[in-house]
């Protein structure tokens, strides 16, 4: 019976992966500590080097397993409810960001506080007209969800490869004119970053949701390499439903964020 | 390999040393994994609560001197100016390991990964490279902590002594890169524990056994799917809490900086919004395994299986809505006092139903006390000792009188370090022939258990009477009036740490020279889950064909 299954699940050989990810994930942090305290950022820079070539190797490998058949029905029913869970840890991740705008825009400190409370947004801040940029980046985001799921049902329905290259292509294209956009917005920020509240909460909440779209992108992007390789088909494509899940969470995020703290928060 | 051997030759081990415990994607050899790195790291943080028991066990500082530690108090009659920052490390490591690094990869990463897919009757967890990820980085978490201890912290000393909560100002003026470091490990072990919880759910939903519906699931596997989502759930926020930490350190962000228009009390909320559920992450598993052993050793299957379950599930969403009971004097409206006070005493409810479904099994039931029920017997008696408390706790009137006193300490070693711990214990007797195919001699597992029980009711249970008497916690120093109490407490602690002692030397003689026990199930017929069918040690690959129905499906009535 020695190694022979008798079931769907995916048993893996052993891997070097994990360990190095985890050595050059402790280079990476350590490093950045160094940096902060006034050294260079070599060590970081390695570390993180040696972090983007793992996530490199490993999920190529686990493309290559997938090419091979090791991605059974089963197997990708377990793989969604993974990267479903994945993104609802990284739901509560905003939740946290989120949490302290809410308590500092609904409660603001003033110099009499808690006695009586501040204003929101603080003394002398000068926010963003939210119908604006922002509204242009909404509409731009919205369009690239929109056009992510347009290369979903072509390749849903019949596989039609030209338009999941075209539907991709288009998402992804948007992606990077949301991230220009949000950086020139930064640029023109009558408020700083270090120093007052409002700056932290919007640059930090604002910035998390565009490192997601920066990741989003990348994702799709993949997607799109492997459109070209044929790697998808109706029925197996789980990395470019994942991709598209992770597209949309992006997107509802930056809705939360555009409705909280651009409209309501401005 | 020395166990390729007993596997017979139908199946030869091939896998090197370091193909094997480096490059792991099998669930039960992380799952050993994760027990060792945890026991050294809890020996480590053991150590430091011998040494600050040595310092409190009389008036005055003997040891922890400005001029650098001692291990000889009083000798020369030299003086000693205390060294508060040294105390302050030593609560603070003490803390933070034991949270991060031990119990939680002893239980949910040990026995979580070793058992839960083996009583699901599945072949391996659902990402088993993955699975190897979350050891990996829960070591480099614990490389970072330990480098925080040792890189230049406060005080222009080593290490930080914030305290294991991190809370700002503290946390946020701390010099040095040691706070830093302690951020990122913490970060680390949050992502480790992330990736282990999303595989630990997407296991039970996908990989149970043919015909083994979510209420035919053992009760362990059941605690391991419940606390995996209060992780999924609660960690994520936490990172964003110290992360926060992070850039008000270094980036001059102001979240909790009142000068900046940020709120220090903003940062308690949320760390407690993780930090409640935290407990519970902490001793759910421990529920499970106690549930087994519970039942095997008094002969009768769980007394109330489903509400068994549902008190599980009502204990993970409880542990939700009741963050605040830790920060009743931080200046609450009586509004959110009354509501977090009403809500905590709720949860004594499906606790009381486990304490009670607990004693229903073993009434009439024909009690055996070998080693592991003794601690499970144990884990009982502490863990009610220690949920009373909370009750008196809870109340935010009376915790008034209480916050921050060796109540508190007395309170919370009581349900985590005696509940939890004696978890850890029941599983690892419990389970030790199953892992090791090897035998403890069971006199000495019971001089453990007396040792370890005797001592460490002797270290915590005065210290209820000095919370009463008012001595505040985390402080270096006591005035005379507490002094007989906290010797005994230290005589305490020094028992609980020889009996710690004599543990590890159990278990490495076991393993080397203990009598074999391959039978499968070495208890009886009432531990009756799946990994009790299988040989012991277990073999590579385990349930290659999946089981039967009637392989564990000994209950069909309910």
């Amino acid at each position: 019976m020695a190694h022979e299954k008798n079931h769907d699940y995916h048993i893996l050989n052993p891997s070097i992966w994990p360990l190095l990810g985890s050595v050059a994930g402790f280079v990476m942090l350590f490093g950045a500590v160094l940096f902060f305290h006034g050294s260079g950022p070599w060590v970081l820079l390695i570390g993180f080097v040696g972090v983007a070539y793992t996530m490199f190797g490993w999920w190529s490998e686990t493309v290559a397993e997938n090419q091979a058949g090791d991605h059974t029905p089963v197997v990708r029913i377990g793989l969604r409810y993974g990267f479903i869970l994945f993104i609802m840890s990284e739901v509560m991740f905003f939740v946290a960001w989120f949490w302290s705008f809410f308590k500092h825009a609904l409660y603001p400190m003033g110099p009499d506080s808690p006695a009586k409370d501040g204003v929101w947004p603080p003394a002398g801040i000068e926010t963003f007209d939210p119908f604006h940029l922002p509204l242009i980046n909404t509409l731009i985001l919205l369009c690239s969800g929109c056009a992510a799921t347009w290369a979903h049902h072509a390749l849903v329905h019949g596989n039609k490869r030209d338009e999941i290259k075209q539907g991709l292509t288009l998402a992804v294209v948007l992606g990077i004119f949301f991230t220009i956009l949000q950086i020139y917005e930064y640029g023109h920020a009558a408020f700083g970053f270090s120093g007052n509240i409002y700056g932290a909460n919007f640059f930090m909440a604002t910035g998390f949701h565009g490192f997601h779209v920066l990741v989003g992108t990348i994702f799709l992007f993949i997607c799109l390499m492997r459109t070209y390789r044929g790697h998808f088909t109706p029925e197996n494509h789980v990395g470019f439903e994942a991709a598209a899940w992770y597209w949309h969470f992006v997107d509802v995020v930056w809705l939360f964020l555009f409705a909280a703290v651009y409209i309501w928060g401005g | 390999m020395a166990d390729a051997a007993i596997h017979g030759h139908e199946h030869h081990d091939q896998r090197g040393f370091f193909t094997r415990w480096f490059m792991s994607t099998n669930h039960k050899d992380i799952g050993i994994l994760y027990l060792f790195v945890a026991g050294a790291v809890g020996f480590i943080s053991v150590a430091f609560t011998v040494y600050m028991r040595m310092e409190l066990m009389h008036p005055g500082v003997q040891y922890m001197c400005a001029d650098g530690w001692r291990f000889f108090g009083g000798m020369g009659g030299e003086t000693c100016a205390p060294n508060g920052h040294l105390w302050n490390v030593m609560i603070t490591y003490h803390g933070v390991l034991m949270m991060f690094f031990v119990v939680i990869p002893a239980l949910f990463g040990g026995f979580g990964n070793y058992f839960m897919p083996l009583q699901i009757g599945a072949p391996d967890m659902a990402f088993p490279r993955m699975n190897n990820l979350s050891f990996w980085l829960y070591v480099a978490g614990t490389c970072l902590g330990i480098a925080s201890l040792l890189a230049p912290g406060g005080n222009g000393q080593l290490g930080s002594g914030v305290g294991w909560v991190l809370y700002p100002p503290l946390s946020t003026s701390e010099a040095g890169m040691s706070m830093d470091l302690a951020i990122f490990a913490v970060h680390v072990s949050g992502a480790s524990s992330i990736l282990g919880a999303i595989n630990m759910i997407t296991t039970f939903l996908n990989m149970r056994a043919p015909g083994m519906t979510l209420f035919k699931v053992p009760l362990f596997a059941w605690s391991i799917f419940v606390t995996a989502w209060l992780i999924l759930l609660a960690l994520p926020v936490l990172a964003g809490a110290i992360t926060m930490l992070l850039t008000d350190r270094n980036f001059g962000t102001t979240f909790f900086q009142p000068s900046g228009g940020g709120d220090p009390i903003l940062y308690q909320h949320i760390l407690w919004f993780f930090g409640h559920p935290e407990v519970y992450i902490i001793i759910l598993p421990g529920f499970g395994i106690i549930s087994h052993v519970i039942a095997t050793f008094s002969r009768k299957p769980v007394f109330g299986y489903l509400p068994m379950v549902w008190a599980l599930i009502a204990i993970g969403v409880l542990g939700f809505v009741v963050w605040a009971h830790h920060m009743y004097t931080v200046g609450l409206s009586l509004t959110q006092q009354s509501y977090f006070m009403m809500a905590t005493m709720v949860i004594a409810v499906p606790t009381g139903v486990k304490i009670f479904s607990w004693i229903a099994t073993m009434w009439g039931g024909s009690i055996e006390f070998k080693t592991p029920m003794l601690w499970a017997f144990g884990f009982l008696f502490l863990f009610t000792v220690g949920g009373v408390t909370g009750i008196v706790l809870s109340q935010a009137g009376v915790d008034r009188a209480y916050h921050d006193t060796y109540y508190v300490v007395a309170h919370f070693h009581y349900v985590m370090s005696l509940g939890a711990v004696f978890c850890i214990f029941a599983g690892i007797y419990f389970y030790f022939p199953k892992m090791s195919g090897r035998m403890y001699p069971e006199w000495a597992g019971k001089l453990h258990f007396w040792m370890m029980f005797i001592g460490a009711n002797l270290t915590f249970f005065p210290q209820h009477f000095l919370g009463r008497q008012g001595m505040p916690r985390r402080y270096i120093d006591y005035p005379d009036a507490f002094a007989t109490w906290n010797y005994v407490s230290s005589w305490g602690a020094f028992l609980s740490f020889a009996s710690f002692l004599f543990f590890i030397g159990v278990i490495f003689y076991s393993l080397a020279r203990g009598p074999r026990a391959t039978a499968a199930n070495p208890w009886n017929e009432y531990a009756d889950t799946l990994e009790w069918t299988l040989p012991s040690p277990p073999p590579e690959h385990t349930f290659e064909q999946l089981p039967k129905r009637e392989d564990w499906d000994k209950h069909p009535a309910h």
